[in-house]
Formats: C-alpha cells, structure tokens, sequence
C-alpha cells in the first residue's frame, strides 16, 4: 500500500484528505455536473430524450449547443417562484416548531444524570430503525378521519364529529416536524452537554437570575447549535416530496412536486434539471453562510 | 402517553404494511437478482419487469417447468419509474408492461423491438376490436400485445352515496362535474385520480367533446369544468384511493376499473364488507390497455417471443384475470374465466358500453406542457 501510496506522491496527511474529495467528486460533483448538462440541452423524443450537447460534426468540429431557454422558462412563468417560495416558507415554519420542540428536550438530555443521558439519546435516535416511509404511513393512521387522534377525541368528548386532519397543510407540518426532530435535537445535544457549568455559576454569583443566566450565558453559546440543527432541517424540508404527497393537501405547491412533474409527466428532463440546479442554489447559499459562521467561530477560538 | 402513542403508531403501521400488501405479495423468481447479468448460454433466462401482483405466481413456474426457460421476475408501481429505466438505455429487461398511453411515446423514441410474429401464433386468439383500438397507440401494433385492460369510471360506496342522494346520478358523469350534485358528497369524501390526461379526457367526455382533442379552447374549457367542483375534492392521488375508499374515507372516486375492484376485496378481507359499486357513465370512459413489449436492446429476445406466445394461450390469461381481476384482451380465454369476472359487465362491458369507450391517447409536447401546467392550476386551485 505504501510503495502504491508514495508512488501516487501522496504522503499519508494527503491520502487521508483525498479520501473525503474523492467521495465528494464521485457522489457529488460528477452527477452534479450530469445534471448541469442536462439543463443546458433541449428535450426531444429518443434515447436519452434530450440532445446531445457537444457533437461532432465530422472534419475535427467539436458543436456545443448550449440551451439557456431552460432557465429563462423558470423566471418566465410565475409557477415556479412561487413554487420555491412556499418550499421556503414551509421548510421555515418546520424549523421554527423543530427548534421550539427541539431546544427544551436537548436541554433537558444535556442537564439530566449522566447515566440516563445515553438511554434518553438512545430513545430519541430510536425512531431512525423504523423506515422513514413507515413512520409517515404510520402518521396516516393517526390522523385519518376514523384514526387513533379522532377517535381518542370522539371517545373523551371533545369533539361530535371527526376533524379533517389528513390532507391538510397541518398534516404536512407534522409529518416534517416528527421526522425532522431528531436532526434539530442531535446538534442542540452535543452543543449544550459540552457547555461549562460553572459559567452559570459565575453568572448567579454576579447576580443573574436562572432565566437571565440562560439568556446571557446558555442561548449565546449554543448558538452554533441552533445553527446547525436549523439548516439540518431547513435543507432537506425545502425539497421534501413524500410527506405533502402522502399527508398533505394536493393544492399545497412545493418544489419537490413541481420538479417530479415536469420529469415524469412532462417529460422534459432538460426544464426538470433546471428546476433542480436552481433549487441546489437557494439550499447553497446558507450552506456557504454556515461554513463562513463556523471558520469565523473557529479562528476565533485560536486567536 | 408517548411510549403509548408510539406503541399505537407502531400497530398502525404495521396494519398499514399489511393491509398496503393485500393478498401477500408472493415472491416469483430470484427478485434480487441483476437482471443484467445473464449467464452465458444465454436463451435459457427471460428478465420480466411487470406491474407488482399482475400475473398468477403459478403461470411463472408452469412456463419454467414447460419451457426450461427460467423467468427472473421484477416489479415496478408506476408508469414513470419504468419510462426512465427504459429512456436510460441498458434496462436488462427483456419484457416490460407500459400502459399504451406511456408505450406510444416510448415507441417514437424508439425503445422497443419489433416483434416477431411468426414467432406469435398465438395473436389470433386476440379479440379483433380491442387489437384495433391498440393500433392506434401502436401502428400495427408492431412492437406490442395488449395484456390486460380496464377503464376510468366511477367508484362509489352504495350505501353512504344512497343516504346523502337517494336518486344519485351513479351512471353519469354529471355526479362528478355537477357542482350542486357534488357538493352534497363533499364531507363524505371525493377523491379524483392525479393524472391529467385522464382527467381532463373525462371532463371533455362530458362536456361532449373529444377526450383527445387537442385545441386550447377545449383544454380550457376542461379547466373550467374541473375547476368548479376543485372545492368538493378531498384528495387527487393515483393510488390512495384504494385504501381510503375500502376504510370508508372516501365515498366516490374517479379511478381505474380494477383498483376500485380491489378496495371491495380489501373491505372484505378487513371484515368490514362494504357495497362498493363502479360504473362506466352513459357519457363514455376512458380506456387503458397495458400491454407487453421487448426492448430493442434486450439480450434474450427469442425466451422474450416464447414467453409473450406463452402468455398468449387461452388457458394462461384466463388463469391471469382470474389472478388479477382485470379483462385480457385474448377472446378465446373469455369462455374460461371466472364467472364472476365474466359477467361483470363493468370489466367486461357490452358492446353498446364498450362502443362508447375512448382511447387516451400520447399528446404533442407543447400540448402535453400545457395540460400539465392547466392541472397544476387545478389541483392547487389558483
């Protein structure tokens, strides 16, 4: 291996390194770069059903036929936009309840006896054993007009007539929220279990109460907590497909759907990728931002 | 309580999983298998890719143990997710399923073989209309045989229909797109198929128009009729209405013949019979064939003609519908199928019902883009 290694001119810091770039060009760049292709072309009825972007055309003449239309389409139409704005919208409805569910059970986890910390993590990455796809069929059990909740509110008297749950924009937010929160509770855990106690005792002895201290000392430092949990579950909630399509109301408009439409029933995998690349850009960007946060945060720490 | 609820979702779950697999799937061939990867001596093996519980478990082992052919068995549940195995090129398969509304499309892109019919004898036992009404997915029907087939209709529980409307129009599409007669079924649960060109073919049909036109005026008139009864409709989905409909959810659905077929039989088992009834409206339906094809890249086409000719035998569709509870399009099977089936005239109609029936047929894409961007405008009801 080492000869192999030396020969490549790779010393082992390199190889280690190469290791995570190497999965991130095979898994991400190279199908990125696919799909990038595929928005730039134009869709007609063959094998692949768009056009070939580079050809040549005999004579040693390389043809690059670049599409922009496909893009142009995307702003032309209001479908879209407003398509990504209520992903936006849904996604960050969804964090703010998974942040408001989330903080107070990591607290909780991070404060309790040391020996009942892991059984309580234990319990919350439980869930993760069933399938994902399992749980949300098992939330339409729940929620269905002749379901476990209706029932159990039929049965003590609260309501006389089962509520419409399912297929509602309710629904959806539950489904996102329960699937969701371990992704929020996780990061807010790890913050909170590292933080130094006696800071809080500093600050009761200089004259915070409980609820100050949490506020001056507690909410601040676990900020990159709060961060990380947020965009765990921001990202994958902007494209979320299954849990509108199975709970929702079909007339919520969300990306995810909008993309499957024009793939499958349009079949116009040119516009779909479109769709694509742009949604990978508006999930980018914060990326980027919380990347800077955390370099930011870290050169800090060395100074 | 959460440990409670969990334990209860769990329970759920599971009786979803169960009650999602009706009569058990039962496993057929080495499904784990790549379907790529053929052995050498090639002929001796067929890579099936069908529809999940669409033919009789035991038509697989007869033909193995008839022809020393071994059947490598695969399932897919929609349309799509075939179309993009085989647009892709390599699918390994040598026998797909495609409805012909899908196969129409996929044969311009050149996806299939021509077939053999030399090697077919057994097409003449097809009944002659049905054939005709294929060829117009498929000139000559060069490339494909129709397996099965069934139509877009009315499902409906009787009992819950007859209590809010005793004098409901069930047989006429005016219980669907008659705002006032619909919205007395609103709390009770409607549910419509997500499938544009089905639905916007339907509502053409009862506007009186061609389902397959392709005139804007039409397509907007279509919108218009579906948007008026948009604020009566539960859900539109493909596929949920099986289950919805057979616990009561829903009380009239548009969907397909053999799924609203299906939720009766899941009534039943559940121990909950419930008196589900399907129509085929005097204003027409929509019909769908799903039919079997041979991709041109296909490696084992000869096992692939040996296995469609197979099928092709009387006594194997009918063994088939029996199976599936759909009508086969092989005339000389009729006579053999359950009784039951048989004379169902809504899945084998008439000929004065099926007179009325329409094909649906592929669209141009410009017409296909706006169908799809007038449904997204219905379904999210803006």
């Amino acid at each position: 291996m080492k000869p192999l290694l030396k020969r490549l001119g790779l010393q082992g810091r390199t190889a280690v390194t190469a290791v995570p770039y190497l999965w991130l060009l095979l898994f991400f760049l190279i199908p990125f770069v696919i799909v990038l292709k595929i928005s730039f072309s134009t869709s007609q009825i063959a094998m692949p059903p768009y056009e070939p972007l580079l050809q040549w055309t005999g004579d040693k003449v390389m043809q690059i036929k670049l599409n922009l239309g496909n893009f142009a389409f995307l702003v032309e139409d209001d479908l879209y936009w407003k398509a990504y704005l209520n992903s936006i919208w849904v996604a960050s409805v969804s964090t703010f309840f998974c942040l408001l569910l989330g903080y107070p059970i990591a607290y909780a986890i991070a404060r309790s006896n040391p020996s009942a910390r892991n059984i309580l993590m234990l319990l919350i990455v439980l869930p993760f054993w069933t399938s994902f796809l399992l749980r949300v069929y098992a939330w339409i059990g729940i929620l269905k007009n002749n379901g476990l909740l209706n029932n159990f509110l039929l049965w003590i008297g609260a309501i006389e007539q089962p509520i419409q749950m399912l297929q509602t924009d309710f629904a959806v937010y539950v489904g996102i929220v329960y699937s969701y929160l371990p992704f929020m509770i996780l990061p807010l855990y790890a913050n909170l279990v590292k933080m130094d106690l006696t800071l809080l005792e500093a600050a009761a002895d200089l004259g915070c109460k409980p609820w100050q201290g949490f506020l001056k000392v507690t909410l601040p430092l676990s900020l990159p907590g709060i961060r990380a949990g947020c965009l765990l579950v921001f990202i994958p909630a902007v494209g979320e497909f299954v849990i509108p399509s199975l709970l929702g109301d079909p007339g919520m408009l969300m990306i995810g759907k909008v993309l499957w439409t024009e793939f499958f029933n349009n079949r116009d995998w040119p516009v779909a990728s479109a769709v694509a690349i742009v949604l990978l850009l508006f999930l980018v960007v914060p990326m980027m931002y919380f990347q800077r946060a955390q370099d930011a945060e870290a050169g800090g720490v060395h100074r | 309580m959460t440990s409670l609820l969990k334990h209860a979702a769990a329970i759920a779950a599971l009786s979803v999983l169960l009650s999602a697999c009706g009569k058990s799937r039962q496993a057929t061939g080495d499904d784990s298998a790549a379907p790529g990867a053929a052995p050498a001596g090639a002929e001796q093996v067929v890579n099936v890719f069908n529809w999940s519980d669409y033919i009789d478990p035991e038509v697989i082992k007869d033909f193995e143990q008839a022809t020393g052919i071994k059947v490598r068995y695969d399932v897919f549940d929609s349309n799509e997710v075939l179309e993009t195995k085989l647009l892709t090129g390599n699918s390994g398969y040598d026998i797909v399923v495609p409805s012909a509304y899908f196969l129409q499309r996929q044969v311009q892109a050149g996806v299939f073989a021509p077939l053999d019919k030399a090697k077919l004898p057994g097409l003449a036992n097809l009944d002659p209309d049905l054939v005709a009404r294929a060829a117009r997915h498929d000139p000559g029907n060069e490339h494909s045989v129709v397996y099965m087939w069934g139509t877009t209709g009315i499902g409906y529980d009787r009992a819950k229909v007859k209590a809010i409307m005793p004098d409901a129009p069930v047989d006429s599409w005016q219980l669907i797109f008659n705002p006032a007669v619909l919205a007395k079924f609103k709390d009770c649960g409607v549910s419509m198929l997500d499938d544009p060109t089905d639905m916007v073919g339907t509502a053409l049909l009862f506007l009186g128009k061609d389902p397959n036109s392709e005139s804007e005026a039409d397509l907007k008139a279509a919108e218009d009729a579906l948007m008026k009864i948009r604020p009566y409709l539960r859900t539109i989905h493909s596929s949920q209405y099986i289950d919805q409909l057979a616990n009561g959810e829903l009380c009239i659905v548009v969907g397909y013949s053999g799924d609203v077929l299906q939720a009766r039989d899941r009534a039943e088992e559940a121990g909950k019979p419930l008196d589900i009834g399907y129509s085929i409206p005097q204003q027409g339906a929509l019909m769908w064939f799903d039919t079997l094809a041979i991709p041109a890249d296909a490696a084992h086409k000869d096992a692939a003609h040996k296995f469609i000719e197979y099928l092709l035998q009387p006594e194997v569709a009918a063994k088939n519908s029996d199976f599936v509870n759909f009508a086969n399009a092989n005339k000389a099977a009729t006579p053999l199928v359950n009784a039951d089936l048989r004379n169902d005239t809504n899945i084998y109609p008439t000929p004065e019902v099926a007179a009325r029936l329409q094909p649906s047929l592929a669209k141009s894409a410009e017409f296909t883009r706006a169908l799809n961007r007038s449904w997204t405008r219905f379904v999210t009801g803006r």
